[in-house]
C-alpha cells in the first residue's frame, strides 16, 4: 500500500517536472536537466554498493562509459552494416538497427552489470581502501582498452549523429530528458524496493559487520555480487544515451572525473542510508553546477563538489538526511500516536542508524 | 537421528607459529548441555570459530547434523543450523534491536521451518525473542544505546533468533548480575528441553555447574578433560590449571 502510494507520487513528479519544463519551453532547460536527472541515477546506483554496503567504488565512471560505449559500439554498427555484417543477416540488422534508446539502456545496463559482476568475483575478498583502489585500476584498464579500440574511435573519440525529431515528443533532447526522467524514477523506486526488502536488510549487515552477518546467516559473498551487478547495470543505463546526448564522445569524457567524485559526493553529502539521500544530494550538487557553468565556468564545478563534500564530512557526516533525521525522529513517549513526523520518517525510510 | 549431532576429530589451528588448537576431538549428542571451561587463550573462542566456521580449521574434521563442515562458510553452517554468539558482542550498529533480530530470521530460521516467515512471523518472533531476554522496551533502539550487558543479552538472542540446532553461547553472562545469570541459565534449559543442544562456554562456575550435563575443560589448545561435571571439577590436573592462572 505504501509503496503504491509511492508509485504514484514518483510518476506524478515526474510527469508534473516534464509538464512543466515543457511549458517553460526553454531548450536549454532539457539539457540542463538532463544531467541533473543522469547524476540521479548514478548517485542512486553509487549508493546500492557503497551506502547500503559500505564498499566504496572509485570506478563509476568506468561503469558510465561502459554503457556509453555500448551504445557507441552498436551505432557504429549500425552505420556500417555492409562492412561489418555478414550478407546473409545483412537484410535481419537493416531492420533492427539503428536500436531506440530504450533498448540502448537495457543493453548497456547488462554490459556494465557484467563488468560489475566480475569486479565483484575479483573484488570479493578485498574491503575498505583495497577495495576502492581496485576499482580506481578497473576505470584505468577500461579506458585503456576503449582507447585502443578503433572501431569505437579510439582516442579521437566517435560522432554520434543522432535525428533531430521525435515522434509525439518532437525535439530530441526532449525525448533524451523524458528517458533520464523515468530512469531516475525507476532507479529510486529500486532502490527504495531494495531498503525496505530481506536483500536490503543484508546489504546493512555487511556495511555494520561481515563475520556476524556470515553467523547469521548471510551469504555476505554472494549479496555482495549482486550489490556490484546491480550498481554497475544503473551506472551503465545512465551512461547508455549519453553519446546521443553529447554527439561527439571521447574516451577522455565518458571516463571522466566528474562523474566518479559526483557519484561519491552526491550521497555522502546528502546520507547514504536512504535512497532520499542520493536524490537529495544529486538535486543539489548537479543543479549548484548546472548554474556555476552558466555564471561562472564549468571548470570550478569541482571545486565546489570537493568544498562542499569537505565542509559535509566534517559538519555533518551523516549527511543532509542525517541533520533531518535527528529532528524526525525526536518521538514521544513508547506507543505514542505517529506523528507527522515520524511519518515521514517512516515513508522516507530513514534509519535512525544512518551515517 | 542416529549418530552425535557434532562430531569433532582431531582439530587443530594455528596463528602464525603459534599452536591454537592442538588436535580437539569432542563429540555432543543430540539434547546435551556441555559446558566448556578453561582459561582466557585457552582456545575455546578459536574452537568455536572453527566450528561454526567462522576460522576454518587446519587439520582435522568438523562434522555437523551427519555432514562433513570442512570448507562450509560460516552462512551455510548457520542455516544447518549452528548458531553462535560472540563473546565480544558484534551487534549490527546501525540496525536498530528488533532488526538484529530479524536478521537470523530473514536469512537462517526459514532452512529449518522449511519456508519463508511471513511478515507477520517475523515481526511476532522479533518481539517474542527481545522479550525473552529482557530487552522489548529498547526493541526500537540502536544498539549504542544499551548497556553492555544489553549488549550481550541481544547477542545471545540474535543466536537464538537463528533457530538452532546447536547453540553456542561464548561467555554470553559475563557482568551479568546473579539474578540474570540464573534467568539467562533458565532461558538456556528451557530451549534445551525443547530439543536444542546446547555449548556453554562459561567463567561463572555456578551457571557452568547449574547447566551443564558434561563438562570439556581446554587448556592451551589441549582438551584435558571430558565427563560428568562433579568429577570433572576435582579432576587434579583441572584444579591445577585454574590453581596455576
Ligand atoms: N585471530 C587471531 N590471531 C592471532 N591469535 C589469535 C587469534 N585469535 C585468537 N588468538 C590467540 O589464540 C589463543 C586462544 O584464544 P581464544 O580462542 O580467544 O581463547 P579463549 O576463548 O579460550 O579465551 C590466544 O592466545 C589468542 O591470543
Ligand atoms: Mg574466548
Amino acid at each position: 500500500m505504501r509503496s503504491l502510494v509511492f508509485y504514484i507520487v514518483s510518476i506524478l513528479v515526474g510527469a508534473a517536472l516534464f509538464g512543466f519544463a515543457r511549458w517553460l519551453g526553454n531548450d536549454y532547460l532539457f539539457f540542463a536537466g538532463y544531467t541533473v536527472l543522469q547524476f540521479i541515477v548514478l548517485a542512486t546506483a553509487w549508493n546500492i554498493l557503497g551506502g547500503y554496503c559500505g564498499y566504496v567504488n572509485f570506478g563509476s565512471a568506468a561503469f558510465f562509459a561502459a554503457g556509453a560505449y555500448s551504445s557507441v559500439a552498436l551505432h557504429k554498427l549500425a552505420a556500417g552494416i555492409d562492412r561489418y555484417v555478414p550478407e546473409s543477416l545483412a537484410g535481419l540488422a537493416h531492420t533492427i538497427l539503428p536500436l531506440p534508446i530504450p533498448v540502448l539502456i537495457v543493453i548497456g545496463g547488462i554490459v556494465a552489470g557484467l563488468i560489475g559482476l566480475g569486479t565483484g568475483y575479483l573484488t570479493l575478498r578485498l574491503r575498505g581502501a583495497f577495495f576502492a583502489i581496485a576499482t580506481l585500476a578497473l576505470a584505468v584498464v577500461l579506458q585503456t582498452l576503449i582507447v585502443n579500440w578503433d572501431f569505437v574511435g579510439g582516442s579521437r573519440g566517435a560522432y554520434i549523429i543522432r535525428p533531430s525529431e521525435v515522434p509525439i515528443i518532437g525535439s530530441y533532447i526532449q525525448y533524451l530528458f523524458l528517458i533520464m526522467l523515468v530512469l531516475s524514477i525507476l532507479a529510486i523506486i529500486a532502490a527504495r524496493a531494495i531498503e525496505q526488502s530481506r536483500l536490503g536488510y543484508g546489504f546493512a549487515t555487511i556495511r555494520d559487520d561481515e563475520t556476524a552477518a556470515e553467523a547469521c546467516g548471510v551469504p555476505t559473498l554472494r549479496l555482495k555480487l549482486i550489490a556490484t551487478t546491480l550498481s554497475g547495470a544503473l551506472m551503465g543505463m545512465a551512461g547508455a544515451p549519453f553519446p546521443y546526448y553529447i554527439g561527439y564522445l571521447e574516451p577522455g569524457s565518458a571516463f571522466g572525473l566528474a562523474y566518479t567524485v559526483n557519484s561519491i559526493a552526491m550521497p555522502m553529502i546528502g546520507g547514504t542510508t536512504s535512497w532520499v539521500g542520493p536524490l537529495v544530494g544529486a538535486l543539489l550538487l548537479g543543479t549548484l553546477q548546472q548554474i556555476a557553468t552558466v555564471t561562472i565556468s564549468s571548470a570550478v564545478n569541482l571545486l565546489i563538489v570537493g568544498l562542499l563534500l569537505v565542509g559535509f564530512v566534517i559538519v555533518a557526516p551523516k549527511g543532509i538526511v542525517g541533520l533531518v533525521q535527528d529532528f524526525m525522529r525526536e518521538r514521544g513517549p513508547e506507543g505514542s500516536e505517529p506523528t507527522w513526523r515520524t511519518r515521514l520518517a517512516t515513508f522516507a525510510n530513514m534509519r535512525p542508524g544512518a551515517r | 537421528m542416529t549418530g552425535p549431532l557434532l562430531q569433532i576429530e582431531n582439530v587443530g589451528k594455528r596463528f602464525g607459529g603459534f599452536v591454537a588448537l592442538d588436535g580437539i576431538n569432542l563429540t555432543v549428542a543430540h539434547g546435551e548441555r556441555v559446558g566448556l571451561i578453561g582459561p582466557n587463550g585457552s582456545g575455546k573462542s578459536t574452537l568455536v570459530n572453527c566450528m561454526c566456521g567462522t576460522l576454518q580449521n587446519e587439520t582435522g574434521r568438523v562434522m555437523f547434523d551427519g555432514r562433513l563442515m570442512n570448507g562450509m562458510s560460516a552462512h551455510q553452517r548457520a542455516r544447518r543450523g549452528m548458531a553462535r554468539s560472540f563473546q565480544l558482542p558484534r551487534p549490527f550498529v546501525t540496525l536498530s534491536v528488533a532488526e538484529n533480530l530479524r536478521i537470523p530470521l530473514l536469512y537462517a530460521a526459514h532452512a529449518r521451518r522449511g519456508h519463508h516467515l511471513t511478515h507477520e512471523e517475523i515481526e511476532n518472533r522479533c518481539h517474542e525473542l527481545a522479550g525473552l531476554v529482557g530487552l522489548a522496551a529498547k526493541a526500537n533502539r540502536l544498539p549504542r544505546d544499551l548497556t553492555q550487558v544489553e549488549m550481550r543479552k541481544l547477542e545471545l538472542a540474535r543466536a537464538v533468533a537463528v533457530d538452532p540446532k546447536l547453540l553456542i553461547a561464548d561467555e554470553a553472562m559475563a557482568g551479568l548480575s546473579q539474578s540474570e545469570v540464573d534467568e539467562i541459565v533458565a532461558l538456556l534449559i528451557t530451549m534445551n528441553e525443547r530439543g536444542v543442544t546446547i555449548i556453554m562456554i562459561e567463567h561463572i562456575m555456578r551457571a557452568v555447574m547449574a547447566f551443564s550435563q558434561r563438562l570439556v575443560v581446554l587448556v592451551t589448545g589441549k582438551k584435558i578433560a571430558d565427563g560428568p561435571p562433579q568429577e570433572v571439577v576435582s579432576h587434579p590436573e583441572v584444579i591445577g590449571a585454574y590453581l596455576g592462572q
